[in-house]
């Protein structure tokens, strides 16, 4: 446990020496493909996060953008390529992914908290059972989360007492707690109900604008208009565009890109 | 009338009686932890990518389930000794009513496992565990929640099927009733001692575990079983016995 820690801090402390460079890539994928059954998922694909920016990663389903979001915090094995993060090549290191995904938060589509605890207890597991934070101080931290995503009233309910756009503010929350470099997002919003898109959105809004380094699939244009600073849109395992928010916008972008649009809009 | 009660009540508060209550709940206890941690084990095993081990354990569930256990418990008594193995007979007993708990609660550990599901096993890495703690912090937890009723159940059970020793001459509840009824032919008396003696423990086990499955859901007030549910299922036949 003691060396885990260490080697946990120790990797921080590396990666602090490169990742306060301004507008360099924090994460990068690099040519990564992937195949699930003979079937190419991901194909060749490359793609800078910069500090302290928002990217948002559109397309229509099964173009492999969760595969994609999965291979970044190494949850899923690559077959081609490389990933790197803060300098170091994680892809090639995968005896030290449960250290690397401290510092890659991943919020999902359903959620996933943990039903057999309540909102600050899912807050508080990970700092105190595998960072060794005390629970008094994980508390703290977890009151003060609760509050940035106006929750905190509802710190004792379980997630089976919230509503879904609840039970995603608090796995927003769950996710920051690790004090992560880097924020996944995978279709955040999907699954809940109309009328709670925007609490979430709007928690993922201001995450971005304090800067925090975010990797977003959604299909929310507003949220993409809003907060993005880059646009990507993959079809068929493949980036089609890699562009600044403006452009895309200004619909500056190939025809697959703006079919795409046009049926989302 | 009054004359029965009366034996009852004397053969209730007998040291021949009590002992053999003890013993049916020793084998009970002991068989039943046993046979959890079996369960727990090879239920592990099971969830594991160890091809060969799960090939074993996959042998002992048909070996231990396609069989009678009373069969089991013969076995492990007569046929042991021919190897050089001379067990007592509670020792013999509890052998097999173990062995062939553990296949139950292999069943019953597994099915609570896989009831956690895989992305809650991903969101638990995702939050840097590795594997042993995703285990321990996410899926353990919950799973525990999901065996307690039929782990209570099989506590039942075993009370019950623990009679079945007595083929093999253990002191217990029912071999006891049976020889003290045939010493007097007093069947009445002492075959309702011994039903009085079983229904008291698995009284006990009820209550137990009520508080058991209370404790681990706090939140939710009042038992979500009722207790006319609770009586059905302790009248339900064990799930191993034939
Ligand atoms: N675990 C898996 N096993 C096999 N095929 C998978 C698996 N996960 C995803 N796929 C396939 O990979 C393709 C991309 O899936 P996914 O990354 O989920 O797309 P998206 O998130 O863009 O909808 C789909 O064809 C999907 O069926
Ligand atoms: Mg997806």
């Amino acid at each position: 446990m003691k060396d885990e820690i260490n080697s946990a801090l120790s990797f921080r402390e590396e990666a602090s020496t490169i990742d306060v460079v301004p507008g360099k890539s924090l994460l990068s994928v690099k040519h990564v493909s992937k195949a699930f059954d003979d079937q190419w998922v991901l194909d060749n694909v490359s793609l800078d996060v910069e500090v302290g920016k928002t990217q948002v990663i559109l397309g229509p389903s099964g173009s492999g953008k969760s595969t994609l979001l999965r291979c970044m915090n190494l949850l899923e094995p690559i077959d081609a390529g490389a990933i790197w993060f803060s300098g170091q090549e994680i892809s090639a290191q995968l005896d030290r992914a449960h250290l690397v995904r401290r510092e890659l938060s991943m919020v999902f589509q359903h959620f996933e908290l943990f039903p057999h605890l309540n909102a600050l207890e899912n807050i508080m597991l990970a700092p105190t059972r595998i960072k060794g934070m005390s629970r008094v101080e994980a508390r703290e931290k977890a009151m003060v989360l609760l509050e940035k995503v106006r929750i905190a009233d509802k710190a004792s309910l379980y997630p089976d007492q919230l509503s879904g756009g609840q039970q995603q503010r608090v796995a927003i929350a769950r996710a920051l707690a690790m004090e992560p470099k880097v924020m996944l997002f995978d279709e955040p919003t999907s699954a809940l109900d109309p009328e709670m898109v925007k609490e979430v959105l709007d928690v993922m809004t201001s995450l971005s604008e304090a800067g925090m380094t975010s990797v977003v699939v959604t299909h929310e244009m507003a949220f993409a208009r809003e907060a993005a600073q880059r646009v990507v849109f993959m079809e068929q395992g493949r980036i089609v565009e890699d562009v600044d928010k403006d452009a895309f916008f200004s619909g500056n972008v190939g025809e697959r890109a703006q079919l795409f649009m046009s049926n989302m809009l | 009338m009054s004359d029965a009660l009366s034996i009852i009540a004397g053969y209730l508060v007998s040291w021949t009686f009590f002992e053999a209550a003890l013993m049916t709940l020793a084998l009970t206890l002991l068989a039943m932890l046993f046979g959890m941690l079996l369960g727990i084990i090879f239920a592990l095993i099971q969830e594991s990518r160890i091809k060969t081990l799960r090939g074993v354990v996959l042998i002992y569930l048909w070996l231990f389930r396609g069989t009678p256990v009373l069969l089991q418990i013969i076995f492990v008594f007569n046929v042991l000794p021919v190897f050089g193995i001379v067990l007592s007979g509670f020792v013999s007993g509890v052998i097999a009513l173990s062995l062939n708990q553990g296949a139950y609660m292999t069943e019953i550990f597994r099915s609570g496992l896989q009831a956690v599901g895989k992305q809650q096993r991903i969101a638990g890495s995702a939050l840097g565990m590795k594997q042993s703690q995703v285990m321990r912090f996410v899926v353990l937890p919950q799973a525990l929640r999901i065996v307690v009723p039929p782990t209570g159940n099989q506590f039942m059970g075993m009370l019950k099927e623990s009679a079945l020793v007595s083929v093999i001459a253990v002191q217990e509840l029912l071999l006891v009733a049976d020889q003290t009824a045939s010493a007097n032919f007093r069947y009445l008396e002492a075959l309702s001692t011994a039903a009085i003696y079983y229904l008291a423990l698995t009284t006990i086990f009820m209550v137990i575990q009520t508080y058991i499955e209370r404790w681990l859901a706090p939140r939710k007030h009042g038992a979500k079983v009722s207790w006319t549910q609770r009586l059905l299922r302790m009248t339900a036949q064990p799930r191993s016995s034939q």
